[in-house]
């Protein structure tokens, strides 16, 4: 499980590298609000890749909850997990 | 650190945006003059940012009903229906929104704003999902807050990104309510209603659409997007406001369903907040008629609409997709679009800056919006201006000073 939670962040890191300035360099403690130089809705849009990419909902109250990319990357293993 | 110490960035971008102390989000207008027409900084100006789509706000019939209805009903009712009671005239305006749709029922807000806070947030419970458009106007994702409800986003006007998501939630218990606009308020562009409709019904689901920028602009007898393409039968609620077509403010929700009524005792935004005063309800239910009896006033606003959106994509900018009455002009960046805002401005002609994140796509945007009060000439005026500022600031192409007016008047339209 550990190694899943794991291949999440590290899947979830090399999308946000697309996604961020280039002068950004994302680790799990990012914070997602602050530290991405993304408005608000360009991070809403990358949570909707994410929900393609792991095929899961992520609800914005749950989106509200995650301060940091790594608590992002744990969200989804958790929504991951209760899917099936 | 002080309590508005977390807003300084707010306040630096603020600051960023004013041009000579005009912030762009604060225009104080000296007078207005007509539905088309103002008094800005001492100089005259043409309003094309009003949403001011069929010019109803001096309309005189609407006016002649507002004033009567302050002599016999006076300034306002001072409280809530449900603590103070319902004036004779909101029952009866309920009663004609519901008539204009076709509905069995209609219940007014005291703002549009209110109206999806409240439908939205009180219909959701806390085991259904709410889908909403991405792209969806705040007061969709207000209500989502305030609704216990899960909510997913879905892609702007993708009806198979929409399925993609229901699919997801196939064995989740719940009911599922899809919300969406007729016409989506910063682009103009219109949803794929039909589409949309076609995945509630394979898919099941409530569908809410917001018309409130397709009110009175689109659909033969005015009734928006949903009329148009023909699935009035398949939308749950339709929301609207009283602000932008029907020249005054306030916003209802029209409906079928039979318990509908119980949101009079449910939704905390209709409960909680005064009620319609009744000048407001006078000019709103005269404004209605005026729509339900005048075809002129429809066609005129896609006349206009079509007219200045043309010409605009002729000229060389890059809009909004469709010729709505909201004409969307992108800007390479928001620098450029301040400027050519405050240019505008200074040449006579009042439109709205629109910018990042309250745009999609983070894109910057002159959004205009036409009024079926425009008369020909004032396009035209607003026309030259925007053609000018857009070869000045080089968002078009520095080209021969040809007549704008000679090409645009040839215009099969």
């Amino acid at each position: 499980m550990i190694g899943n939670a794991n291949n999440i962040e590290a899947e979830v890191l090399e999308l946000l590298a697309h996604k961020v300035p280039a002068n950004i360099n994302v680790t799990p403690e990012t914070p997602i609000v602050a530290g991405l130089g993304l408005d608000s809705v360009a991070i809403l849009d990358f949570i909707m890749d994410l929900e393609d990419r792991f095929d899961i909902s992520i609800p914005l109250d749950r989106v509200a909850e995650v301060q940091t990319v790594g608590e992002l990357s744990q969200a989804i293993e958790a929504l991951k997990s209760a899917a099936g | 650190m002080g309590l508005f110490s977390k807003f300084s960035d707010v306040r630096a971008a603020l600051d960023s945006l004013a041009v000579d102390g005009r912030n762009p989000f604060d225009v104080r207008f000296d007078k207005i003059m007509s539905a088309t027409e103002a008094v800005l900084e001492g100089r005259p100006c043409l309003l094309f940012g009003t949403n001011n789509y069929l010019g109803l706000t001096f309309d005189a019939t609407c006016i002649a009903a507002a004033v009567k209805s302050v002599h016999e009903s006076g300034t306002g009712t001072t409280g809530s229906r449900i603590a103070n009671g319902t004036y004779c005239d909101h029952g009866l305006l309920e009663r004609r929104i519901a008539e204009f749709y076709g509905k069995r029922a209609a219940m007014i807000f005291t703002t549009g704003y209110q109206a999806n806070l409240g439908l939205i947030s009180t219909i959701a419970g806390r085991e259904d999902q709410l889908l909403i458009d991405a792209d969806s106007h705040a007061s969709i994702y207000d209500a989502c807050k305030l609704s216990t409800a899960e909510v997913i986003r879905f892609r702007h006007n993708d009806p198979e990104d929409l399925a993609r998501r229901l699919r997801r939630l196939k064995d989740r218990p719940g009911n599922r309510i899809i919300v969406t606009e007729g016409i989506f308020s910063m682009l103009g562009d219109s949803a794929p209603l039909k589409e949309i409709a076609a995945v509630k019904r394979e898919l099941g689901a409530t569908l809410v659409v917001d018309e409130a920028h397709s009110l009175g602009t689109r659909g033969k007898k005015g009734r928006g997007v949903c009329e148009e393409v023909g699935i009035e039968n398949d939308v749950d609620f339709v929301v609207g406001t009283f602000s932008k077509s029907l020249g005054a403010i306030g916003g209802f929700a029209v409906s079928d369903l039979p318990d509908f009524d119980l949101l009079r005792i449910l939704c905390r935004p209709y409960m909680f907040t005064a009620s319609l005063p009744p000048a407001i309800v006078g000019s709103v239910t005269a404004a209605l008629a005026r729509i339900s009896t005048d075809e002129s006033l429809g066609a005129r606003i896609r006349f206009n609409s079509i007219k200045l959106h043309r010409a605009l994509t002729l000229a060389g900018f890059e809009l909004g997709p469709e010729p709505n009455a909201i004409v969307a002009i992108k800007m390479p960046d928001t620098a450029t679009a301040v400027r050519f805002w405050n240019e505008l401005i200074q040449r006579g002609v009042y439109a709205n800056l629109a910018l990042p994140p309250a745009t999609p796509g983070s894109l910057s945007l002159i959004r205009c919006s036409v009024s079926a009060a425009h008369t020909e000439a004032q396009i035209d005026k607003a026309l030259s201006v925007i053609v000018s500022v857009g070869r000045e600031l080089r968002v078009l192409d520095p080209g021969p000073e040809e007549s704008l007016l000679r090409r645009t008047g040839s215009l099969p339209l």
